[in-house]
Parts: C-alpha cells; structure tokens; sequence
C-alpha cells in the first residue's frame, strides 16, 4: 500500500500554473480515474495537492492528468513542476502543510481551514477511508500543538493585522476604544474593518467629502465628523487612524501636545498610513503617544515574520516527533482501530498497515 | 480582599510562632526548607532564561506553580524559625529579607493571578531569588544583641511594613513591566516577549491599585509603630516618614495629573529602591541600638 503526496505550490510553480489544474477536479473523481483506495484534493490559492493510497504505484502524470481532466491543454506539452511525497515524507509533508510551516507567510492560520475544508468535503463524497481519515487527524493534532506550544503563529504580518495587534498592546479590550478615521480611501477602510472586527464600536469619520465620510461611517457603522473639527476629537479618541493625500503633515506636536493635558493618562495611538505622512514624526516623542506609519507598520510585520521564522526549528521538531509515532503507530497496526472503507466501490482491497 | 487575607495570614503566622512555648536549639531543618525555597524559585529563573534564550517564550503555569511552592517552603522556614524566637521571626537582617521575600511572594500569588498578570511571576521570582540568594550567603543570620521578648505592637509593625514592602515591590515589578513595553512600542523594536506582556493600560491599572493597597498597609504599619511601646531612633522615623511622603507624593501627583503613567512607573523603581535601602538602615540601626 503506498500513501503518496502529488503536488505543486507557490515553492515550485506560479500562479499561472496553478490555475491550470485548480478546479477541475475532485477528490472522488481522482480516486476513480486514478484507481486510488483512497484520496484527498487540497485546493488553496498557493497549492493543489492530491495525497492518495493506492495498491500499485500511481505515477505523477497520471495524477496531473486528472488534475487537468477538464481542460484542452495536454500535460505533456510542458513540464508542470509537480513534487511527489511518499510515505514517511509525505506524512511528513501534511504535518508542515496543515501547521502553515509550508505556506508562504510561515505561520499563517488559514490553510489549517483549508485542509480541513478538503478533509470534510473528501470524506462526504466517501474518498477518504481509513488510511487519511487517521493521517489528517493527527495533522490536525499536530497543528493545533505547533500553534500552541511555538510562537509561529505570532504577531501580525498584514497592516491591518498589525494595526489591531498594536491597538491591542495598548488598550487590551478595544470595545471600549474611540476611533477616528481622518480620510475615507480604501486603506483607511480595511484597516478599520479589521479594527471593527476586534469589537470596536465608537468610530468616528472625517474626510474632506463630508459626503464621502458619510459613507465610509455607514459602511463601518460610525458617524461622520466635519473635517475642520478632526483636530479637536484628539482630545477624547484614543486611535487615530490617518490616511489622506495631504501634501503637508496635518498634526504636528504643537497642535497635540496641548491636548494630552485633558487626555487622562489614556494612551494615543496614531497609525499614519499616508504617503507622504500625515502625522509630523515628532509626535512620537510626546508622552503618551505611540505613532507607527507605513514604514513601521511593515517593520513590525517583518519582525512578525523573522520571529515566526525563528520558530520553524520548534516545529519541525513537534512534527519529527509525529511523524515517527504516527508511522509506528501505523506499522503496530492501524486496522487494529479502524473501520473497513465505507467506500468499498473506491477501494478494492483491504488495506494492511503493515505495508505503509 | 487581599489586604484582610495578607494580614490574617501575618497575624496567623506570627500567633503559630508564640505558640513555641520555650525557645529550642535552632534545627537545621528550617535552612533547608530555605535552600529548597531559593531552588524553586531559581529552577523558574532558569526556566524563564532558557525560553527567552530560545525565543520560545510562554508564561505558562510553570513559573506560577514554582513560585508557589517556594512559597511553601518559605513558609514552613518562617514557621519553624517563629517557633525557635517564640515570635514573629523578624529579629535580624536575615529574617528580614525571607519575609520580605515571603511577603513579595505573598502578594504576587494574591494579585498576579488576580490582575492576569501571569508575567509577573518571571520578573517576582528573580526578585525574590536576589533576596533569598543574599540571605543565604551573607553572613547576616547573627543572634540579635539584645534578648528579643514578644510584643504584638512590634511584631505587627513590622511585619505589616513588610508586607506593604512585599507590595511595593510588585508595584515596582509591574514598572519595570510598564517602562519595557512602552520601550518596545515607542522604538517600534518587538522582542517576543512583546506578545506576551499584558496591555499598557491594565499594567498602568495594577501600579496604581498596588501603589494604594501598599501605601495603606504601609500607613497601618507606620501608625502601629507609635504604640510598640519601645523607643526608636529618631533617623528610623525620619526615613520611613520620607518614604511614607514619597509614595504619598507618587500617588498625590498620580491623582493632580502632574505625573504621566511612565513616570509613575520609573518612580515605582525609585520608590522600591529607597524601600529596600531603608529597610536595610532600619535593621542596621536596630542592631546598633539594641532596639528589639
């Protein structure tokens, strides 16, 4: 019995490629065409991989080629740069998969979704049996226990992420914040939606289109606040969010340093997403007042990112460890524990752990 | 809640120490359950360093659970110390600093799971390390000169004082906290341990509700002083008066606004450092006197 893995991703191929045998098939429609005792598709936005048990060795061309099944194009007219996993490597493979060791932002959460997403939808259509049901399950295990026991999944890497992270160092509950958004473009937007979806409810818009203001306010359920009157609101807010196309910085530390006076000891958070920046860097320096802009911002998120890094080695070692205890738990016996294949049209023959 | 709790387990110890009918030979045990203590609270040092040395830092139960059982140990030594002196085991400089030690260990246990300061504990334990550490190697477990005979007044003066030291110091603690995080985010430069400090404002929260329990334990200590009965030096008066009005000012000026969070915190530092000095010169003078 051989458990294979037969794919490819953002490591080996690019968007273009991926395209081309994402989506046209199934999990079910591969165990069939392929004459697997079982199999999985995991379709993500970076990968398409096929893991697979069979009795005969199933080659990478015939997996690319029910990957293409609905499409004109012949497989043989390029050389798609599929990678191929087996046994030990390909449970190997999983683990780091599903702990987002693979992913191209290491660490990234979505993809233990994803693969359970595949999981669900390959076990209804009954082409998953006994072989994955065990292996994605304990790639689930694995990647809840990387993510519990490393930081890889620490820290913000998206500039909305870092904002509300940032927001969160300084305020702990953001419930209880009042935010005002001064520019109404898109950046702005997303930023506070990712704010708004961190529990904050008293958010306040200024835009110079009062009428624009009105609109991003009841988009992301705040209220529109005149421009001329943004300045004073720094008296009460405690994270100013500022993006507008303003030639000249609009808040400088004469301006704000009157203000922190009446602030009661609350913190400012300012986030300048402006090019060229709203918010005079000097402001920085008063007490109190914490100003990231752009360049910031991605700085913290390059930090997010080299700590999760340094955290890959943690990993990898939780996942070795897996590794070798599935595979032995396997050789002991898997059949020992399991079912026979509910699916028994995919799967011909009974399946001998021993083999694996 | 956590002042009545201090003080009745003060009270309790102190009433288990009387309880010692006739003064025995010291038994070596005591010092044993000291070393045992300054283990726990070195293995949640070492514990502590080796995941920041990894970059793997998580303030788990670990460091909690080993606080708190060197925290039992430390109370079994003061225990059996208390029975030998027949009163509250706070007669010389090295008794001092274990229920200084204890107290501070006290405090976190009651307030940092309270405040869900977890990380508190990786910045008590080396605190409590440095007093235990130095008490055990100093050589300051000398014989007071003077026969000390029980008196409550004394024995609850000084043992509320020190514990409203005990508080101080994880105001003190909780500062450090505060000038460490705010450090990260206004250089923008985040270490790991970054994520796991909790939020400035509950941190700025903490000082100032530790500030308060503190300088009121620290009032009824000072008050208790005046009925003990005996006479104290005049400079022993004058410097924890000067302390008193330091932490009175930290908090009058905390509540005119005329100090910002971060100096409050650096201030917490200073505050705790004259603490600890004072502290020191109390013991000194008491010796050089012969106060009991």
């Amino acid at each position: 019995m051989n458990l294979f893995c037969i794919g490819l991703s953002h490591h080996t191929a690019n968007v273009v490629t991926r395209e081309e045998f994402a989506g046209n098939a199934t999990a079910e429609s591969i165990a069939r065409d392929a004459g697997c005792a079982e199999a999985l598709l995991l379709t993500t936005c970076n990968r398409v991989e096929v893991y697979g048990v069979s009795n005969k060795r199933i080659s990478t061309d015939e997996i690319a080629r029910c990957l293409m099944a609905k499409t004109n194009r012949d497989p043989d007219s390029y050389a798609p740069p599929f990678y191929r996993y087996e046994d030990n490597k390909c449970v190997q493979h999983l683990f780091r998969v599903a702990s987002g060791l693979d992913s191209m932002v290491v660490g990234e959460s979505e993809i233990f979704g994803q693969a359970k997403k595949a999981y669900e939808s390959a076990r209804t259509s009954g082409a998953v049996g006994p072989y994955l049901h065990r292996l994605f399950q304990r790639a689930f295990r694995v990647a809840k226990q990387v993510r519990t026991h490393t930081d890889i999944a620490r820290g913000a890497v998206s500039v909305g992420s870092v904002a509300v992270e940032l927001a969160q160092r300084i305020f702990g509950k953001l419930s209880e914040c009042k935010v005002l958004v001064l520019g109404a473009g898109e950046t702005s937007e997303r930023t506070t939606r990712a704010l708004v979806s961190r529990g904050v409810t008293d958010l306040r818009v200024s835009n110079r289109s009062l009428d624009r203001a009105c609109e991003l306010a009841q988009a992301v359920g705040g209220r529109a606040v005149p421009f001329e009157d943004w300045v004073a609101q720094c008296r009460e807010i405690d994270i100013l969010l500022t993006s507008t196309g303003s030639e000249t910085p609009l808040l400088a530390s004469e301006i704000l340093a009157p203000m922190l006076w009446h602030r009661s000891d609350r913190p400012l958070f300012i986030i300048d997403l402006a090019v060229p920046r709203d918010v005079d860097p000097s402001v920085n320096e008063l007490e109190g007042v914490y100003l990231y802009d752009i360049d910031s911002i991605r700085s913290v998120a390059e930090q997010s990112l080299a700590l999760r890094r340094e955290q890959v080695a943690a990993a990898e070692a939780i996942i070795a460890d897996h590794v070798t205890e599935f595979v032995d738990s396997i050789s002991r016996g898997l059949n020992r524990f399991s079912q026979p294949p509910e699916h028994s049209s995919l799967g011909e023959n009974p399946l001998h752990a021993s083999e694996l | 809640m956590a002042s009545a709790h201090e003080c009745s387990v003060v009270t309790g110890l102190c009433r288990i120490a009387k309880l010692g009918r006739q003064p025995k030979i010291t038994v070596p045990v005591e010092r044993y359950f000291l070393i045992a203590s300054t283990f726990c609270f070195l293995v949640a040092v070492v514990h502590t360093v080796i995941e920041l040395r990894t970059g793997v830092f998580r303030p788990g139960r670990f460091n909690f659970f080993a606080i708190g059982l060197g925290f039992i140990f430390q109370t079994a030594f003061l225990w059996i110390r208390g029975q030998e002196l027949g009163r509250c085991p706070i007669t010389n400089l090295f008794e001092v600093f274990v229920f200084l030690a204890w107290s501070v260990a006290l405090v976190y246990m009651l307030v940092g799971s309270a405040y869900r300061l977890s990380l508190m504990g990786v910045f008590t334990a080396p605190l409590v390390l440095l007093l235990q550490g130095f008490a055990l190697i100093a050589p300051i477990d000398t014989k007071h000169p003077v026969s000390v005979q029980a008196n409550s007044w004394l024995e609850f003066h000084a043992s509320m004082s020190l514990v409203a030291y005990g508080v101080f110091a994880l105001a003190c603690i909780a500062g450090v906290m505060y000038l460490l995080q705010e450090r990260q985010l206004k250089t923008h430069q985040l270490h790991s341990i970054f994520y796991h400090l909790p939020p400035l404002t509950s941190l700025f929260a903490a000082i100032t509700r530790l500030l308060w329990w503190g300088f009121a334990l620290y009032t009824v200590g000072i008050v208790s002083g005046f009925f003990t009965g005996h006479p104290l030096p005049r400079i022993q008066i004058m410097a924890a008066i000067a302390l008193w009005l330091l932490y009175a000012a930290i908090l009058q000026a905390r509540h005119l606004k005329w100090l910002g969070p971060k100096r409050v915190a650096a201030l917490c530092i200073i505050g705790f450092s004259a603490a600890l000095a004072l502290l020191w010169g109390i013991t000194f003078t008491a010796e050089l006197h012969h106060v009991p």
